[in-house]
């Protein structure tokens, strides 16, 4: 290492690791470069990354003739805002039909994968029997099989069953994929509750049942919120299934009925398409705020697991 | 007060209690609703996707077992091949970009930066926004007429005359997917090696700094190591949810101009659904599953590894 030269290392230690001793002895050329490397990139990525959602968001409120005529408006901004494309939405198309049967749905499935999760993880990890690891093995493996693969045939089950263009057939079929990952979830959630906790329950002769429900759940309930709110999220954002199972506009859920019920013929109208991206994007967004902590572990501790 | 009187208040578990308290029972009844419904609605539709594919099967009729016809009209059929070969080179594409983006961003995230859990909850957003719906997004800045990419490198900036027509010839549509399907797949790489970096010790760093190691060599020797287990799963999970992906290619070309951007998923879509053809449609999709099977064990030995490395048991 005798190329590096003794200012550069200190430069190095000044911007990096050992910032906290204080900005002041930070000399002017590291904190150049600092800007250049970490700060500039950083915003080229915010802006990129949230590009789209503002331009989302600006067609929605513009009215037609700003829409399509870009030389006598600046595009990037509206100056008479309008209200139309909403209400166009609200008022013209099955909108509301379509939120309270995605709701109905994502609401549906998450408690059926929760339900099937809880016991399952609680058998693999507490009750811990033979075979429990390839039990807990083939439920992972099961999320690594994808629906674009599974949609053909579960169309012919559904059908025999009786559901096709039914919601029930999408609270079926969701947990295929909400079950696995949400079981994963609560697998690494239980094994952080101390054993200890049990045992005296069992000592103080509590049924395996009643432990689940009185000790085992209670310390849970990050995990459980954790599972929960991501099972939500992704029932409320499937595609395919909802696309191949429901035909009647009614039934539909609010990601495809937007993309097929609000594309006619050549003429797409912008305005409304923008407004229904922006409002089926709104409640899962506005229900990311409030749990973003839970988010982060939940997908960072499923990988992780 | 006699001690010797006194009799626990406790009611006699009755039979059904007991029965819930007898072990093997109990793991049955827990492990039933979801071994149940990944029975029903995962592995069995697995099963009747393999028959399907060597039959004729149409929507709402029973088909007869044809063979391995399905597969050897697929191999004649060029929009089939051209969509495997299209699979393939969008998955590696798209990876290639989103890791390569998605770890500097993490890297960057990493680094000592004001407003970091902020910033990382808005990173967040393509992720947890549906997907066809921000696809529908890109497909408005792609519009041949009105898009704004067009507008700024043309009418602003002067560096071109002609409108882009993004999703009007095969290899533009193409980029056009790939770039739409970066911007959808780099928070959550970005997000879980972040996780991954973050369980680096400082103090590796500092031993390293002390022996005046460059920053390209701490990355090479302390960083890339250390995140390569995290990374190999991350990637696993990347690479197989983007060779199945689906709902960007439907929602922004629907595999035109001509069928350049058919996926496999959405061909089989296609041929299955739509067009009614359910056995053809199936074969699309088991053609996937050796590709599937090759990622699942990877995933299993990346995992495997790691805990090696880790040195903890088997649990």
């Amino acid at each position: 290492m005798s190329s590096v030269s003794g200012k550069r290392v200190d430069s190095e230690v000044q911007g990096g690791v050992t910032e906290a001793e204080g900005p002041q002895l930070m000399s002017w050329d590291s904190k150049t470069r600092r800007f250049v490397v970490v700060y500039i990139p950083l915003v080229i990525f915010l802006i990129v990354l949230l590009f789209p959602f503002y331009w989302m968001g600006v067609t929605t409120f513009k009215p037609d003739n700003e829409l399509l005529d870009f030389k006598n408006n600046n595009p990037f901004w509206v100056t008479s805002p309008t209200l139309a494309n909403i209400k166009k939405l609200l008022f013209d198309t099955d909108y509301g039909h379509w939120l309270v049967t995605t709701m109905f749905v994502a609401i549906g499935s998450t408690f059926l994968s929760i339900f099937a999760s809880v016991l399952a993880a609680y058998a693999i990890q507490r009750l811990r029997f033979k075979g429990s690891d390839y039990v807990g093995l083939a439920i992972y493996a099961a999320y690594l099989v994808p629906p674009s693969i599974l949609f053909i045939p579960l169309a012919q089950v559904v059908f025999q069953l009786g559901l096709y263009d039914t919601s029930f057939a999408l609270i079926l079929t969701y947990p295929t994929f909400l079950v696995p990952f949400c079981t994963w979830l609560l697998i690494g959630y239980f094994k952080s509750i101390p054993y200890e906790l049990e045992e005296c329950a069992l000592i103080d002769g509590a049924s395996r049942l009643q432990i689940l429900r009185r000790i085992t759940l209670p310390l849970a309930v990050p995990g459980l919120i954790s599972a929960g709110i991501f099972a939500f999220t992704l029932s409320w954002n499937e595609f395919i299934y909802a696309l191949a199972f429901i035909s009647s506009t009614e039934n539909k859920t609010v990601p495809v009925a937007i993309l097929t019920e609000l594309v006619s013929g050549d003429v797409y109208h912008w305005g409304a398409l923008m407004a229904g991206a922006l409002l089926g994007s709104l409640p899962v967004a506005i229900f990311y705020m409030f749990f973003v902590e839970y988010y982060v572990s939940s997908l960072t501790g499923a990988v992780k697991e | 007060m006699d001690a010797s009187t006194w009799v626990a208040k406790r009611t006699p578990p009755n039979a059904l209690a007991r029965l819930f308290d007898y072990k093997p029972f109990l793991i049955a009844v827990c492990l039933f609703p979801a071994l149940g419904l990944l029975l029903a609605f995962l592995t069995y539709p697995l099963g009747l996707g393999i028959y399907l594919s060597f039959t004729d099967t149409q929507i709402g009729g029973n088909g007869k077992w044809v063979g391995l016809e399905n597969f050897i009209d697929l191999m004649e059929d060029p929009i089939f091949l051209q969509s495997v070969w299209w699979t393939f080179v969008y998955t590696a594409i798209a990876t290639i970009g989103k890791f390569a983006l998605g770890l500097w961003l993490a890297l960057l995230l990493n680094d000592n930066i004001p407003f970091k859990s902020a910033i990382r909850a808005i990173i967040l957003l393509p992720y947890i926004v549906p997907t066809v719906l921000s696809a529908i997004a890109f497909w408005w800045i792609y519009d041949p007429q009105f898009s704004i990419i067009s507008y700024v490198v043309v009418d602003q900036l002067g560096l071109r005359d002609k409108y882009y027509d993004f999703l009007g010839e095969p290899w533009p549509a193409r980029w056009s997917l790939i770039v739409a399907n970066i911007w959808r797949g780099i928070p959550f790489v970005a997000i879980t090696l972040l996780a991954g970096l973050q369980t680096i010790s400082p103090s590796l760093y500092e031993a390293a700094m002390l022996d005046g190691a460059s920053p390209w060599q701490r990355f090479r020797r302390i960083t890339a190591p250390l995140l390569m287990p995290i990374l190999a799963i991350v990637m696993t999970f990347s690479v197989l949810f983007t060779f199945t992906d689906f709902q960007l290619v439907y929602a922004i070309t629907r595999g035109g101009p001509i069928n350049a951007t058919h996926l496999m998923a959405t061909l089989a879509f296609q041929r299955g659904i739509p067009a009614g053809q359910l056995g053809e449609g199936a074969a699309i999709a088991v053609a996937m599953i050796p590709f599937l099977v090759f990622a699942t064990l990877f995933s299993y030995y990346a995992l495997g590894n790691r805990k090696w490395q880790q040195g903890s048991d088997n649990d």
